[in-house]
């Protein structure tokens, strides 16, 4: 589904992806783990085309098509999604109309027509018991006065409306109580199919006692430096990075 | 003289030549003003850019021109503004059509709406309610600094006159629809006042419209009496076209505890200058001004508010947004004043732009001038781009760039036009400002000018 080539990106002239390689195959979750400042939040955003990193070299393939050349809009038309670290508030724009623009834009590419309004009200009801979110935020304004935790439902939720294949969760974890953390995880476990994909990129090893990874992988200053199974969280978990970085840096000399 | 002389010169002509054929159709207690306010305009003359409150403004593209003037109303011009029918849908108004600034001559002038309530030509009120008239007529339209208010006296003979009697609730809303038509380029005057008394409730509407691709100058003064413990909401609808040059004054003059909402919605128009003016004169006073200018082309929109505090416990809120394209420019003056007295006074000020291209400009000044100690005054204004992050947020869900941009806009417009109480109107300006925003003409269907 994904495939990530010795990707390198820099920011401002500051190399901050050294030759990143990832593969995604349907059906997977892959869990992205480091220290701040490893990059992780930069790969998501290449991956989702936002503009201020430049890709220097490398290829990103994205069921069979070259991503890196495709605008942001398409990318999430072809099934690519960005639970975002922080939702952006936007007023005046309704989440109903935003979902609904959101919805039939990706129906149109596909050559569907645009759902009804009473099918489309009937979706978000679905969709918002799906994700156990309060049913009032979807009558304000995109993230508007909402709290941390609401903000990250409703990227769950949006999540959930725009059913991608390949859904990339950056920190969707960060600034959660235990119940919300539940929630989203809960939300993303009722998501997941036998042929969509997910990159959760966290901090903490908390979300992924929620939402198990089949593959996690160990960013650190901006290369992959190790690729385990689920037990990899559990071990940074007890021990912290420093070991990886220890580990690293003997790589290195050796 | 402070204005322009040369320009000043032609209205002071044109008052010479013309004021023996203004009086003679006007009732008397409208002409006893007329010698005093010509003699204060003679002092004030048309605002120049010298003039503070017009500094960024310059009225001579429309005022420095020779202009037919209307100032005899002839009853075949009337036929077309009968035919005039406001296309929002579902909106139940009672409606009034001014032409060229006069009250058909068609119909009767004055007409008795349901709880006592008048609407109609303001020169025929004179001749039969003199003792409203004398009450209201006049007092409150002042300025020690702007001309055009007293151009306006000195020359306007007609325009719409509203009553609501006490304890009236009114709540279809009225709505003049100001038509202006010619085949000459025109010039032209009215006056409205409206008087909604003690515990009245009461919403208008006004709707700014020309009918013929000509240029239009427009002086319009607005009288607004609002009793004690009344509301009192005005909706004004500008959709003219590029050749229109509208410049109106309303002054809403508030007993205590009464609450008002003003809300300017400034679509289409080449130069629209509006003057505002609050006066709070009553403790527990309300009141809410806002607007709305989407300017392209050449376009100019100044909003001009001034927000008197005169008294203690009253609240005002500024809100006015502007979304600028191509190489139009704006301007906002938000001026409050605090009155020694006014303590425990709330005043608000938010004037946010949108600047779509590196050529449109605009101008943005509050100007707070607090003489109580224990007050809560705040004022903010932007003037910038749109905002990245969210435009990538809504590209980031599959919406292309051009739709996340008009979403962006119109989301950044909603926050005025959600004040509009009337829902029909709400729905149908939201409706306009989505087509005004795609670049598809915003005019209503049954405007016959199709100026492009």
């Amino acid at each position: 589904m994904l495939d990530i080539n010795n990707l390198k990106v820099s920011i401002a002239g500051k190399s901050i992806l050294k030759g990143v390689s990832l593969h995604v195959k349907p059906g997977e979750i892959h869990a992205i783990m480091g220290p701040n400042g490893s990059g992780k939040s930069t790969l998501a955003s290449v991956l989702t085309g936002r503009e201020f990193a430049e890709v220097t070299e490398g290829t990103v393939t994205y069921m069979g098509n070259n991503l890196l050349e495709m605008s942001p809009e398409d990318r999430a038309k072809e099934g690519i999604f960005l639970g975002f670290q922080y939702p952006i508030e936007i007023p005046g724009v309704s989440m109903v109309n935003f979902m609904k623009t959101a919805v039939n834009e990706k129906r149109k590419h596909h050559g569907l027509d645009p759902l009804s309004a009473s099918d489309f009200l009937k979706m978000m009801r679905e969709k918002k018991e799906l994700v156990e979110i309060d049913s009032k935020l979807a009558n304000r304004s995109v993230n508007e006065g909402f709290s941390g935790g609401e903000k990250k439902k409703n990227e769950i939720f949006q999540m959930a409306m725009l059913e991608p294949k390949l859904a990339i969760l950056d920190e969707t974890d960060s600034g959660l109580d235990i119940d919300a953390l539940r929630i989203v995880a809960n939300g993303v476990n009722k998501l997941k199919k036998a042929d969509n994909s997910f990159i959760v990129i966290t901090h903490y090893q908390r979300l992924l006692d929620h939402i198990i990874p089949d593959v996690v992988h160990v960013l650190y200053d901006g290369r992959i430096v190790k690729t385990a199974g689920k037990e990899l969280a559990l071990e940074l978990e007890a021990k912290g990075y420093d070991w990886i970085k220890k580990e690293v840096e003997n790589n290195v000399i050796a | 003289m402070s204005g322009n002389s040369e320009v000043s010169e032609k209205y002071l002509n044109l008052y010479r030549e013309n004021i023996d054929k203004i009086s003679s159709i006007s009732a008397p207690y409208i002409n006893s003003f007329r010698s005093s306010a010509f003699e204060r305009f003679s002092k004030l003359g048309i605002p120049s850019k010298k003039d503070e409150a017009y500094k960024y403004t310059n009225l001579n593209i429309f005022f420095d021109h020779d202009y037919r003037s209307y100032f005899l109303p002839v009853a075949s011009d009337f036929i077309k503004a009968e035919e005039f029918r406001c296309d929002v849908a579902d909106l139940d108004a009672h409606g009034i059509v001014l032409l060229n600034g006069f009250y058909p001559t068609i119909n009767d002038k004055l007409r008795q709406l349901p709880s006592g309530v008048w609407i109609g030509s303001i020169n025929e009120a004179a001749l039969r309610f003199p003792d409203l008239i004398e009450k209201h007529y006049g007092k409150y339209a002042d300025s020690d600094t702007d001309g055009l208010v007293h151009l306006n006296t000195a020359m306007a003979s007609d325009g719409v006159f509203v009553y609501v009697p006490k304890g009236v609730r009114f709540n279809k809303p009225v709505q003049i629809v100001n038509l202006v038509q010619s085949e000459e380029d025109m010039f032209n005057q009215h006056r409205n006042l409206i008087i909604v008394e003690k515990d009245a409730e009461f919403s208008i509407i006004i709707c700014d419209h020309a009918l013929s691709p000509k240029k239009f100058l427009t002086n319009a003064v607005t009288e607004v009496y609002v009793g004690e413990s009344a509301h009192f909401d005005l909706v004004r609808v500008q959709n003219e076209h590029n050749a229109a040059c509208k410049v109106t004054h309303t002054f809403i003059h508030q007993e205590k505890n009464s609450i008002t909402s003003s809300i300017n919605m400034t679509l289409h128009g080449g130069l629209i200058r509006n003057s505002t003016y609050h006066f709070l004169g009553g403790e527990n006073a309300e009141t809410n001004s806002c607007g709305l200018y989407l300017t392209d082309k050449w376009q100019h929109v100044d909003n001009f508010v001034n927000v008197d505090h005169a008294f203690p416990n009253c609240t005002s809120n500024q809100l006015f947004k502007g979304v600028l394209d191509d190489m139009s420019t704006g301007a906002f003056n938000g001026r409050i004043l605090v009155r020694p007295d006014a303590q425990k006074t709330l005043a608000y000020q938010k004037n946010n732009n949108i600047l779509l291209t590196d050529d449109a400009k605009m101008d943005t000044k509050p100007q707070l001038e607090i003489h109580a100690d224990d007050v809560k005054c705040s004022h903010g204004a932007t003037v910038g781009q749109l905002d990245g992050d969210a435009l990538f947020y809504l590209q980031s869900r599959g919406i292309d760039k051009h739709e996340a941009k008009l979403m962006l806009m119109f989301g950044f417009a909603h926050e005025v036009i959600q004040n509009i109480k009337v829902e029909p109107l709400r729905e149908r300006m939201d409706n306009l400002v989505m087509q005004r925003l795609r670049g598809e003409l915003s005019r209503c269907a049954s405007c016959v000018v199709k100026c492009g």
